[in-house]
């Protein structure tokens, strides 16, 4: 398929042979990760062609959308509001930042002891391997932590088009003002970006595109609480991950499609673990294309991820914005309404998500939850001990684990892993 | 009654323990070093060894598990198993290794209800007393007792191999006597594993194992810091490898 490509890419100013290299890694990554596993549902045809065509298709869906007139934002964060990004017709997409990358030029530009995710955004910048990065028209950065607040005053000079969005670390009516302030803030950026005047019909239609898109998720997640399990923990988050990239009318409709099957599966027990086998719900930082190095050593070690607390999870797509209100006004607030419940380790203080943690494992009968930081994220590390704490006295057994898109621990994970797998495996 | 020979192998980064038991009774217990090829010297090890069934763990367990299609375990269960066949009481165990350091809480039946591990680097394992014996001159069955000879034991405060052996360096070219200097990096892995422990699990009977138990000087000073007697088997080296045969029969809770 590349082939194709190859002007298109040399026209967004890749570097082809690196770009070359990677797409090479990252086939044969998704052969190793995700073509092994057995009894795939059939549904999961379309995410893999999705993936395939990750730097492909997909890029020339959005070249061809530029042409057309139409917009396109790139983003690093669910604090992003696709629906005001929708309601001007332009298309959000996330960002690279799964894998390491270029790591020498990085380390010119940022600190060693910088998360690997930020590093990795800025690795596939200098490396010059990103297609969405180089189509954008927006890049949007957001204050959540310092490592990301701080990067973004070097990004914005290795990029001409960065908007950074401020956002609130309270949840208080000043934190909720804050974010008012700055999704209306974003609007007028996007209107005069896309030279579209958002009003309250178009704003309604984006609330309902995004709102299908997360109702797809939400109906997928609820089918992950069967046993036997119906889907892998693996797929799963490869369609949490494809929700950043695909267009959410085609994506709604393919999760739908994939749910119809496996409910077809879950009423004949059919499963792809067999039934009991430990479940184990993740929960922290969040995890890229093609960062799937800890599902994958799990779930080859026999137990299932039945969720993910994250914001390529259930953090980020869990709830709707409430389509009510006629007005541009009352429909901001809902968006504003909505994302100001995320519940994300930025916030202090955050109960919310010590809560969503221990209801998850509730409600996906979890026989444990591994929470997962990546070394030097600072939000998620400080409240991993306290999220261990809750878990523990509510008797649900907690493995902390810190790491990086690096493999050279993967014998360490691995014996850690599984300990752990049979420790709630034993019970 | 005839009991079917079962064997264990622990695969570890250092060595390579075997022990065969038949019933309760080990009727075999072998040693080697792990060296660069830890398969050839897992097939030396077996040489002449009869078993009906054998079980691999430890680091090399997935080497074996497809160089003989065994089963294998995690050390953390191995250890957990081996040292309550032992120690039947045990509630706590901290087992230091070649590579690794652990610290495992067992619950009332002998499970492994909590664990931590130490993370990716060599801080605070046998690997660390090696190389720091290695760079004062001792060997490594000397170390322990020569440390607890010290006169002034003296502060270590790296804990990363590399910088510790720098510091290492730069105490002996201040004239400082190699005992104390030993005292304080032995102390220096204790403090680190008593953190872990104290992690885990404060319930006693503990239990001190992996082959850093053979050292004396880290026996009694972990006494001091835990502040409490520390048991150690026998042959605290041979616990993952007894731990895998007892599973291998299936005599303590899943194979």
């Amino acid at each position: 398929m590349s082939e194709e490509y190859r002007s298109m890419w040399k026209d967004l100013g890749l570097d082809l042979e690196a770009h070359d290299a990677l797409l090479a890694a990252l086939g044969q990554g998704y052969k190793d990760v995700f073509m092994t596993q057995e009894n795939r549902p059939k549904g999961m045809e379309y995410f893999d062609f999705v993936v395939s065509q990750v730097h492909g298709l997909r890029v020339k869906e959005l070249l061809d959308e530029k042409a057309a007139g139409r917009k396109v934002i790139g983003s690093f964060c669910v604090f992003v509001p696709e629906e005001i990004v929708r309601a001007a017709d332009a298309t959000l997409v996330g960002l690279c930042t799964g894998a390491d990358f270029a790591t020498e030029e990085v380390e010119k530009y940022l600190p060693r002891n910088t998360c690997a995710l930020i590093k990795s955004a800025f690795g596939f910048k200098l490396g010059k391997v990103c297609p969405y990065i180089e189509s954008a028209d927006m890049i949007v950065g957001e204050n959540t932590c310092d490592g990301k607040k701080k990067s973004y005053e070097t990004l914005g000079k290795l990029v001409p088009n960065l908007y950074v969005m401020d956002l609130p670390q309270v949840k208080t009516a000043g934190g909720r003002e804050l974010l008012r302030t700055e999704y209306l803030r974003f609007k007028t950026a996007v209107e005069d970006l896309t030279g579209v005047k958002i009003d309250a019909a178009r704003l309604k239609k984006g609330i309902e595109i995004v709102n299908n898109k997360r109702k797809a998720i939400h109906r997928l997640a609820k089918l992950r609480k069967a046993d036997p399990a119906a889907i892998s923990g693996l797929d799963a988050l490869l369609i949490n991950q494809v929700f950043f990239y695909d267009d959410p009318v085609r994506f709604t409709n393919s999760v739908n499609r994939i749910c119809d099957e496996l409910e077809a599966r879950i009423a004949k027990s059919e499963g792809v673990f067999p039934k009991g086998a430990p479940r184990v719900l993740l929960s922290g930082c969040p995890m890229a294309v093609p960062n799937w190095k800890l599902p994958w050593i799990i779930e080859t070690s026999g137990a299932v991820i039945v969720g993910e607390e994250s914001c390529v999870g259930e953090r980020g797509t869990r709830n709707l914005t409430e389509p009510k209100g006629e007005t541009v006004d009352d429909l901001m607030d809902a968006i504003v309404e909505r994302h100001f419940k995320v519940d994300c380790a930025i916030f202090t203080p955050n109960p919310d998500r010590i809560a969503h943690v221990k209801e998850m494992a509730g409600d996906y009968k979890a026989d444990g939850v591994i929470h997962y930081s990546l070394q030097f994220c600072q939000p998620y590390i400080m409240e991993s001990i306290p999220v261990e704490k809750e878990l523990e006295s509510a008797r649900i057994p907690t493995l902390r684990i810190e790491t990086d898109y690096g493999s050279e621990d993967a014998g360490q994970l691995k014996t850690r892993i599984q300990a752990f797998i049979e420790m709630i495996g034993s019970k | 009654m005839d009991y079917p020979r079962c064997a264990g192998i622990d695969i570890g980064s250092r060595s390579i323990e075997l022990v065969v038991v038949e019933g309760s009774r080990v009727t075999e217990s072998r040693q080697a070093d792990t060296g660069y090829d830890p398969i050839s010297q897992a097939k030396t090890i077996l040489e002449g060894v009869s078993y009906d069934r054998i079980m691999a763990t430890g680091y090399g367990r997935a080497l074996f598990e497809i160089a003989f299609e065994a089963p294998t375990v995690t050390e953390i269960k191995a250890y957990a198993v081996g040292v309550r066949s032992v120690f039947p009481d045990a509630k706590t165990i901290l087992d230091i290794g070649g590579q690794d350091s652990k610290a495992i809480a067992l619950t009332e039946d002998g499970r492994v209800g909590k664990f931590e591990m130490n993370d990716r680097c060599a801080a605070g394992t046998g690997k660390f007393l090696e190389i720091m014996a290695r760079s004062l001159g001792y060997g490594l069955s000397e170390f322990g007792r020569e440390a607890l000879k010290a006169a002034k034991p003296l502060q270590i405060n790296s804990m990363c191999t590399v910088f510790a052996e720098s510091e290492v360096t730069s105490l002996v070219a201040k004239g400082e006597n190699r005992r104390d200097i030993a005292m304080g990096l032995h102390r220096s892995v204790v403090r680190r594993a008593v953190s872990m422990l104290k992690r885990v699990s404060a319930a006693r009977p503990l239990v001190f194992a992996g082959g850093v138990a053979l050292n004396p000087c880290m026996i009694k000073l972990l006494e001091e810091a835990m502040d409490s007697p520390v048991n150690v088997p026998e042959q605290p080296q041979m616990m993952g490898a007894l731990g895998a045969a007892l599973l291998a029969c299936g005599a303590f809770g899943r194979p």
